[in-house]
């Protein structure tokens, strides 16, 4: 029974400020919201605000095709940045704390309008990325559909490796976790650093990979930069779209973001299940 | 002749040790604590470090530079002089006193909600066996993905009714209740670092007579300082970086840092342009006030930062934020 009162105070919270705000909003999507100066009124239209995003929305479909491209592009360079950098200040070097310190120190900054201005004033891109005309090579070469992602991912390279701070802590964490024993007995087989990283590293942070994606996906679509929450929020207070569409287009975005996770933990575990099946 | 060769020989041999001495300095004896290995290492986080805090340097140096240093291309990254000015017009423009209070107001309160609230729940989970804890565990997990624009709309209309936008309460009262911005992963670091707490210090203190409430606040909180401070300051971080839904709450009756930073230019315009009139002097707007403007938005964080760094830091990865 003290277990229940001590997460009371999370019960009650979830119950006011999520499950309510969840059917509520459910609710809202399938109707045409008209705020009165009596109070809310809504018109049941069935599927209306969900086939007009798909359908009749000129910017809705375009803007989630964006973010799906974004997401695939992002998700493995975050993470792979964030390993490497793990990995790095994981070794005995001198001033440790330092470097840790500059690695963790986006985390405080990354708040949406700080990082706009960064990035409308330029600041957001290495120079050198733009000097030897790397965007120009790629426009040049590459199919519109894929290259204006790729292109934008380098314009804003230094901002989404901003967004790495938490996931290298996950990683720092992670192979804290991992036994030294282990790899003092694979030094003293004789085994090199890359063998070390690919058999006994990898494999025993293979968790933290998971959980990094999620929160990068996570990180990812909620972030304020993101123009679909943009939209979101434009439709919001739009006269002839209102309250009832915005929440359609975030139940349709929410649906895309869980297919995403889903997608990512189905693959991550693949293997283990066909290891299970063979025996 | 038979000379010659054996001083060769012994020539030979010497280059030879040196040779594996050298060898064995640059490689090392495991593979990663050689010279060559450490060098590349060295040089590869100092050069990621750079290309990481490139946006900051980059901020802040332009943030000192006058407007006749802003148009020489000769000044790349050290101004002429330091001026000053950019920085009263950004403090002007932002309202900084006020502002800073607004922002404190709405970070301050909620972190500190949250780091009670998410410390008694996280005590609940790591502690107690009841029935659906697992479900209400996942349930509590699942919030983390839900995104916030789902649950904003029906919560405007809430805090409305109550007659709360406006005030910071809408960021507090879920906070107090173990909810708010990211609070999952918060009860997460403390159920992770309160299960690595061993079992037999509630036992012993169960003997002397102790119930449960008495050992959380007597035992249990006060060696989970460093928990506390890591989750306040993420939560503070959090908050005070908040945007998207502070201006639907806050409206126009108050405003944060990173709020007015958002309507820079218009506030400039108004402040500087209109009030001038006709002259010119120093009346346009430019980027090295406006990145004068984003450093003192940043700036109460990095101070905050430098002296809580070595919690951020170290503890963050004691406490171990991550499932098992």
């Amino acid at each position: 029974m003290t277990g229940y009162l001590f997460i009371l105070p999370w019960l009650i919270g979830f119950l006011l400020f999520m499950a309510y705000p969840i059917f509520y909003s459910l609710f809202m999507s399938f109707n045409k919201v008209y705020i009165t100066a009596s109070g809310i009124k809504t018109t049941f239209l069935e599927w209306e605000n969900y086939k007009f995003a798909f359908l009749s929305d000129p910017h809705f479909v375009e803007e989630l095709v964006m973010f799906l491209k974004s997401v695939v592009l992002l998700i493995p360079i975050v993470v792979v940045f964030s390993l490497i950098v793990a990995l790095m200040i994981n070794q005995p070097i001198k001033m440790k704390g330092f470097f840790r310190a500059i690695f963790f120190l986006p985390v405080i900054i990354t708040s949406g309008e700080v990082v706009n201005e960064l990035f409308a004033q330029g600041a957001a891109t290495i120079p050198i990325i733009e000097r030897y005309g790397i965007i120009d090579f790629l426009q040049a070469n590459l199919s519109p559909t894929w290259g204006k992602p790729i292109v934008s991912v380098i314009e804003q390279l230094i901002i989404i490796l901003w967004y790495s701070g938490v996931q290298i802590l996950i990683f720092l964490a992670g192979l804290q976790k991992v036994n030294k024993q282990i790899y003092e007995a694979a030094a003293i087989d004789g085994a090199s650093p890359w063998e070390i990283f690919w058999k006994i590293t990898l494999p025993s942070i293979k968790p933290f990979i998971l959980v990094n994606i999620i929160y990068t996906t996570v990180d990812l679509s909620t972030n304020s930069l993101n123009n679909v929450i943009v939209l979101i929020k434009e439709n919001m207070f739009k006269v002839e779209t209102g309250f009832g569409y915005a929440t359609a287009l975030s139940w349709i975005y929410f649906m895309v973001i869980f297919i995403i996770l889903l997608l990512s933990i189905f693959f991550f575990t693949r293997k283990e299940r066909l290891e299970f099946k063979k025996s | 002749m038979k000379l010659v060769h054996e001083t060769n020989r012994f020539v030979l041999k010497k280059v030879n040790t040196t040779g594996t001495r050298v060898k064995k300095a640059l490689l090392g004896l495991q593979g990663n604590d050689g010279l060559i290995f450490k060098t590349f290492i060295y040089a590869l986080l100092i050069s990621v470090g750079f290309i990481y805090l490139y946006p900051i340097l980059y901020m802040v140096s332009n943030s000192f530079k006058s407007l006749s240093d802003l148009l020489d291309p000769t000044v790349l990254w050290i101004p002429k002089e330091l001026y000053i000015e950019n920085f009263v017009k950004a403090w002007h423009v932002l309202e900084f006193p006020k502002t800073f209070m607004t922002s404190l107001l709405n970070s301050v309160l909620p972190a500190l909600a949250q780091m009670v609230s998410c410390a008694i729940v996280g005590f609940g989970f790591a502690r107690f066996r009841f029935p659906g804890k697992n479900i209400l565990f996942g349930l509590m997990l699942l919030t983390f993905i839900i995104p916030t624009q789902i649950v904003m709309i029906p919560m405007f209309l809430m805090f409305e009714q109550y007659g709360m936008l406006g005030t910071p309460l809408p960021f507090i009262i879920p906070a107090i209740f173990a909810g708010g911005i990211k609070s999952a992963l918060f009860i997460l670091i403390y159920t992770q670092f309160f299960r690595s707490i061993p079992p037999v210090l509630d036992e012993s203190a169960q003997l002397d007579g102790a119930n449960y409430f008495t050992i959380f606040f007597r035992i249990i909180l006060p060696i989970s300082i460093p928990a506390l401070v890591v989750v306040f300051l993420f939560s503070l971080v959090w908050h005070w970086n908040e945007t998207y839904t502070a201006s639907l709450y806050l409206g126009d009756s108050m405003s944060t840092l990173p709020l007015k930073l958002k309507e820079f230019n218009d506030s400039f315009r108004v402040l500087y342009s209109s009030s001038s009139g006709g002259e010119s002097s120093g009346a346009d707007i430019n980027e090295s006030i406006k990145f004068a403007g984003t450093v003192l938005v940043i700036l109460p964080l990095l101070v905050l930062y430098m002296f809580a760094q070595r919690w951020f830091v170290e503890v963050l990865d004691k406490t171990g934020i991550t499932g098992e």
